[in-house]
């Protein structure tokens, strides 16, 4: 180890010699450790994540059947049989109401919902970011989740009588604590290396919000955005039940608050079916896809 | 050891400057002094590693460099602000490889139409001219690091710092991205701030090795190394200097072991 060399004096031929070398022993370094990422084919996802379901709602069916065939229940008033639902829905189909119904809850569950977006993102991100409002109302907000939004339906009703403002009221409360919670666990496992590089690459104050923390928050939110949903419908209707007012229309709520006092075990069911069935396929068709694609992107989607 | 009474008009002559720099923390027994009276100067276009055992506040060093947080006593200044690599590729896994390059040079000012093509260019200095498109989780180790390198490099930043930013690679793709670092370094001219505790690492890469010792971090000796480049980890002269220093460096250590 003798002579100062500066680095001026590097010999830049012998660099580029190994450095072209370097190139290919690089690419297959690359190639052997670098992910496969590819989609599964459409076959082993209707395997796998169709054929499940389907053969669990038939079993379903099966049984219900089998209770009615073999007359462990022998009384329509207390079990219909599935033909018997199936008639009702049949019935409401071609009266052309069975839409009227879905629709008239949805429209109100989705715009319910996107109030409740609103109000609670802003909260969230204020009660994550800001000490005092988070000391101040944070277990307030968390403790709000186990509260049954359906305790909200009289003081709704009172408030603001039985008009649709009762309604979104009620969806709102049910949904706002959700959807700001998920936003503030979100914001609060956002990794500090994250930040810390952040910091480094100049994002302070609000352009580090928007650039880092947002994003890094989103799964957190979006999980809230899910549960939010749920909670939105559930309260929508628990409202629907109890507060039934010719004013409001007939939604899934109310056509099975209809039913029980028609003594229509049928048409309660087909409300029961109704309900389930929307909720499932909202989360299926908005929530659970932009998920997936949240997760897949960053690399966190496990394949179940 | 660096000179500590160099005056203040020639900081410009610095990537870095740190004057009987010190830190301590709140701890159990009350204040824990960290780092004492470090000083330290890194010349433009300079390449130095900290070396240390763990304890020697190489890494609460590094944050004060990049201002993540401030000294206790003494004063750093820098030659504008310094990039900043990680142990982690600390890369953003919401975007791709090139957005991430791409949102440092948002950050830096740089106007949207440039960006695209700068990040293309960083791309392949880093020798990943393909990965513009590629999310976070489907490179490699040594692809992300090579990216966190593009990334701070878009920073545009006279001084580099990095925390063992190979540490946590496999040997094969460590010594690889040594050569990339090297290169790199040659053709660009930035000052770099190498912290590490491999020693063959240190003396692989530097001009100059500190050496600091432990609880608290000091100065505890320097060393030139003036073996040409280009270098491999497995040359002799790189091995017989990591010897000396490792011998020095066990005795740091040992120190501790007697009470």
């Amino acid at each position: 180890m003798a002579g100062t060399e500066t680095k001026t004096a590097h010999s830049a031929e012998g660099t580029e010699a190994r450095g072209a070398g370097l190139d290919g022993v690089e690419a297959g370094l690359d190639a052997l450790e670098s992910a496969d990422t590819g989609r599964p084919p459409l076959r082993q996802t209707l395997v796998r994540k169709v054929l499940p379901p389907i053969t669990a709602i038939v079993v379903v069916l099966v049984l219900w059947q089998s209770l009615i065939t073999f007359r462990v229940v022998d009384d329509p008033t207390k079990l219909p049989s599935p033909a018997d639902v199936a008639g009702e829905f049949k019935d409401a189909w071609l009266q052309g109401t069975l839409l009227g119904f879905i629709w008239t809850s949805v429209s109100r569950g989705l715009l319910g919902f996107l109030f409740a977006l609103a109000i609670g993102t802003p909260l969230g991100l204020l009660v994550a970011r800001v000490k005092f409002v988070r000391a101040a109302i944070g277990p307030v907000l968390s403790g709000l989740q186990s509260l049954p939004s359906v305790a909200w339906v009289p003081p709704a009703v009172i408030w603001l009588g039985l008009d649709n403002s009762m309604m979104y009221a009620v969806i709102l409360l049910g949904a706002v604590p959700s959807i700001a919670n998920g936003l503030v666990s979100g914001v609060d496992q956002v990794p500090p290396l994250f930040l810390r590089a952040g910091r480094t690459m100049g994002a302070t104050g609000l352009r580090g919000a928007w650039h880092i923390v947002l994003p890094a928050a989103l799964p957190g939110y979006l999980a809230g955005l899910k549960q939010g949903w749920a909670f939105s419908w559930r309260s929508l209707m628990a409202a629907e039940i109890i507060a039934s007012s010719p004013d409001l229309g007939i939604g899934l709520g109310a056509l099975l608050e209809n039913g029980r006092n028609a003594s229509s075990m049928s048409m309660v069911f087909q409300a029961i079916i109704l309900i389930l069935f929307v909720g499932i396929a909202i989360d299926l068709l908005i929530f659970s896809p932009l998920e997936r694609w949240v997760l897949r992107s960053r690399g966190l989607y496990v394949k179940g | 050891m660096a000179t500590p009474l160099a005056e203040a008009a020639e900081s410009v002559e610095h990537a870095a400057r740190l004057a009987h720099v010190s830190k301590s923390f709140a701890g159990p027994g009350g204040q824990q002094l960290v780092l004492d009276d470090i000083s330290l100067d890194v010349a433009p276009g300079e390449f130095v590693t900290l070396l240390g055992a763990s304890g020697c506040g190489k890494s609460t060093l590094l944050n004060l460099v990049a201002g993540l947080d401030r000294p206790t006593a003494g004063s750093i200044t820098t030659d504008g602000r310094p990039a900043l690599m990680f142990q982690e590729h600390a890369l953003f896994p919401w975007l791709t490889a090139g957005k991430n390059i791409e949102l440092a040079l948002k950050l830096q000012g740089v106007p949207k139409p440039q960006r695209r093509g700068r990040a293309e260019e960083l791309l392949e200095l880093v020798r990943l001219g393909g990965a513009y498109g590629k999310r976070v989780h489907e490179l490699s180790g040594g692809m992300r690091q090579r990216v966190a390198m593009a990334r701070a490099l878009a920073q545009e930043s006279k001084l580099l710092l990095m925390d063992e930013p190979f540490a946590a690679l496999d040997a094969i793709t460590r010594d690889v991205l040594h050569e990339e670092l090297t290169r790199i370094w040659q053709e660009t001219g930035l000052s770099v701030l190498f912290v590490t505790h491999n020693v063959r690492e240190a003396v692989r890469l530097a001009q100059r090795v500190v050496l600091l010792s432990s609880r608290p971090g000091r100065v505890a000796r320097e060393w030139t190394v003036d073996i040409p480049h280009p270098r491999r980890i497995e040359d002799a002269p790189v091995a017989e200097l990591s010897l000396e220093i490792t011998d020095i460096l066990r005795g740091e250590i040992r120190r501790h072991g007697r009470h």
